[in-house]
């Protein structure tokens, strides 16, 4: 079985970020790695092939200057190979035209029974692309993975709610968004560190994809965000002395927020 | 971690960005053993210091990340770079010297004569087991009676008429020696033999007839780490058992090289962890209505210790890149290891002095380092001794006995 993955490379989010005031976006020209969300999809996506007993994992990327740093983590991990599209043009895309430019990119990635994406990034959290990745593929779309099988040409879902989960199928080829936290990602092995030094990495521009410029970047995006602001500060909290009663003003308190 | 600063500012935990001298690859390997340390070690290894063990299924973990034999190529070892292997050690002593020392026995000790002197048998009987960390080895070579001076070992190997090495004697101080699966033993042959009394390395499965490792109790250093006596009672083995490519001290030494070069590494990641526990502390810790680190002493304490850890990481990165072309030459690892162990044992106890009275409990870090860095300080060439191969090496006048 041959499984896509989406991943997307980060400005390290232990690092103070910057933003770039013109633009108005996060400064990306720092060393980028692997968003840990995205790690969750890796490693159910090398799961689904090692239960299949064969086939290989492709990462699919967009990161600007050539950044391959989180993708070397990710093949570290045991992904097989990777598409990269690098290309100035995307500066600026939105995240319809960073959808289209994926879409094409995991057209590119070869045949693949199922495209897994995270939910949304850890840097821009618009959490829409998968859904518009599946769209603009024409592939069933499914959201919220906690666990994902694949059986003939079935693709089975627990499908994360605040009640539970929901099982969900589709044929496959489908898209699967997988939410953080529901695996353990392995740890990149130093045998997988040595190995990923050779797994070969596809770069490519806008326009190899067949791509119209005009179509994605700044170009291209359908939204512009006009003002950015500072979060408020967080209000200090209230401090309750104990009198003996500590105990029932924090009951009282849990209840006025209805959380018992 | 390793973050494009505002220029001008300094990362208060590598001020003079010795992390810029690391390549991509590298610093993957560094932050993933990091971060191993930091889900599966740091949680744990308070617990298996007061309770005087270590999990022997810790084992596999390494073994699945690849840290055993890591810097040896084939037989399922990843064949990482000499730097490469000791920055993990770096990583990894950050957690505790007594899981870095299972991971430097294992790979420099054990692992090491097999792979450099053993029989392709050997070799493929023993190196993946151990790779993937399903069989434990250790290395015996110090004795009751013998330490710094090990070529005055007793432990005899002799060789019967049908080729079988009978082996007697006794191995003091091993570590994992009664967690093992495989032990390489150094002992001396028959003065009168084919072998004119030359030191030779046995590859001893530990369930041979005659093998028994009673573990050592009492300790108060390396306590999350198993160290023990190798009874060997007329210990009988095939002619096969001896690690043909090597004899004389040559063969334990050159397997002590390896483990002593990982060591000056991992003595800087104990002393990192002090300091940056000190620092924390310092910052936190409020008397006479300041933090403490608002103190001239204390600053100059924290200022300290973060020198001496920085330069001591330069000395191990140094010798590192030198193994890696190839030109390390053995005083240099001496070097290394005597001051790069001395400089941790004193940061370890200047930041235990910062914690006050709390640096004296296992519920910080600091003096668990502290402790163990004093079995660090004795073991792989204690300092006095390697003060001597220093002096050997620029006075051209040999003063060791
Ligand atoms: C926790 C732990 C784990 C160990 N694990 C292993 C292991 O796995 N395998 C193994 O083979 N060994 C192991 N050792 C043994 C270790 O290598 C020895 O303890 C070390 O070589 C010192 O020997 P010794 O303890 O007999 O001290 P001694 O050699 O008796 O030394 C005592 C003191 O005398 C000093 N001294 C000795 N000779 C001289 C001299 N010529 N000039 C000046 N000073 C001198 C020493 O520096 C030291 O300060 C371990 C030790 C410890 C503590």
């Amino acid at each position: 079985m041959n499984v896509v993955v989406c991943v997307k490379q980060i400005p390290d989010p232990a690092d103070p970020g910057a933003l770039d005031p013109n633009t108005k976006t996060l400064k990306r020209d720092v060393k980028l790695i692997l968003d840990e969300s995205d790690s969750y999809g890796v490693e159910m996506a090398l799961q689904l092939v090692d239960t299949a007993g064969g086939g290989e994992v492709t990462l699919v990327s967009m990161a600007p200057n050539s950044e391959v740093g989180g993708l070397r983590t990710a093949l570290a991990m045991g992904a097989a190979k990777a598409v990269l599209v690098s290309d100035e043009a995307l500066a600026g895309s939105d995240a319809l035209g960073t959808s289209k430019v994926l879409a094409k990119a995991i057209e590119r990635a070869g045949e693949a029974d199922l495209i897994i994406t995270a939910t949304e990034s850890s840097d821009g959290y618009t959490g829409t692309v998968p859904e518009q990745i599946a769209e603009l593929m024409g592939l069933p779309s499914i959201t919220f993975a906690k666990s994902i099988a694949v059986e003939g040409g079935t693709v089975k879902v627990q499908r994360q709610t605040e009640a539970g989960y929901d099982d969900v199928e589709a044929p496959t080829p489908a898209v699967v968004s997988v939410t953080a936290g529901v695996v353990e990602p392995r740890y990149p092995s130093f045998k997988g560190i040595m190995a990923a030094k050779s797994k070969p990495v596809d770069e490519v521009t806008v326009a190899d994809l067949g791509i119209d410029a005009s179509q994605v970047g700044w170009a291209g995006a359908g939204q512009e965000i006009l003002e950015i602001a500072a979060a408020e500060e967080r209000e200090a909290g209230t401090i309750v002395e104990d009198d003996g009663e500590g105990f029932q003003k924090i009951v009282d308190y849990l209840a006025e927020l209805k959380v018992i | 971690m390793s973050a494009k600063r505002i220029p001008g500012e300094v990362d208060p935990l590598d001020v003079l960005a010795i992390d810029s001298l690391l390549s991509d690859e590298e610093l993957l390997g560094r932050d993933t053993v990091r971060r191993f340390v930091a889900d599966k070690v740091l949680p744990e290894v308070g617990v298996w210091f007061d309770e005087g063990r270590f999990p022997a299924e810790m084992a596999k973990e390494f073994g699945a990340l690849g840290l055993l034999g890591m810097h040896l190529e084939g037989y399922g070892c990843a064949g990482v770079s000499a730097t490469q292997y000791g920055l993990a050690c770096l990583e990894l002593e950050a957690g505790d010297s007594g899981v870095r020392s299972f991971v430097s026995v294992q790979g420099s000790l054990a692992m090491f004569p097999i792979w450099a002197f053993g029989s392709e048998e050997q070799k493929t009987t023993w190196l993946p087991g151990m790779a993937a960390g399903e069989l434990i080895g250790c290395f015996g070579l110090t004795e009751p009676d013998s330490g710094s001076d090990p070529g005055s070992m007793r432990t005899t190997a002799r060789q019967d008429p049908s080729g079988d090495w009978i082996l007697d004697g006794t191995k003091m101080w091993i570590t994992n020696g009664s967690v093992a699966d495989v032990a390489v033993v150094w002992a001396r042959t028959d003065p009168d033999g084919p072998d004119a009394g030359k030191v030779r390395g046995f590859v001893v499965p530990t369930d041979t007839a005659g093998f028994s490792a009673p573990e050592i109790h009492r300790k108060v250093s390396l306590r999350a780490s198993v160290t023990s006596e190798l009874v060997l009672d007329s210990v009988r083995l095939p002619a096969s058992a001896v690690l043909p490519e090597v004899s004389g001290m040559r063969g334990p030494l050159s397997c002590l090289n390896e483990a002593r070069f990982g060591i000056s590494f991992g003595a800087c990641g104990a002393a990192r962890a002090c300091y940056e526990a000190a620092l924390e502390y310092a910052g936190q810790r409020v008397q006479f209505d300041r933090p403490i680190a608002s103190f001239q002493l204390t600053q100059r304490k924290l200022v300290e210790m973060m020198v001496a850890v920085q330069r001591g990481t330069l000395v191990a990165l140094h010798v590192g890149r030198m193994k890696d072309l190839g030109t390390l030459a053995s005083p240099q690892i001496s070097f290394a290891k005597m001051d790069n162990v001395r400089m941790a044992l004193e940061v370890a106890r200047e930041a235990r002095s910062v914690l006050g009275a709390n640096g004296i409990t296992t519920e910080y870090p600091v003096i668990r380092h502290m402790n163990n860095l004093e079995s660090v300080y004795t073991y792989e060439g204690t300092n006095e001794v390697h003060t001597l191969i220093l002096g050997n090496a620029i006075t051209g006048i040999p003063a060791f006995g």
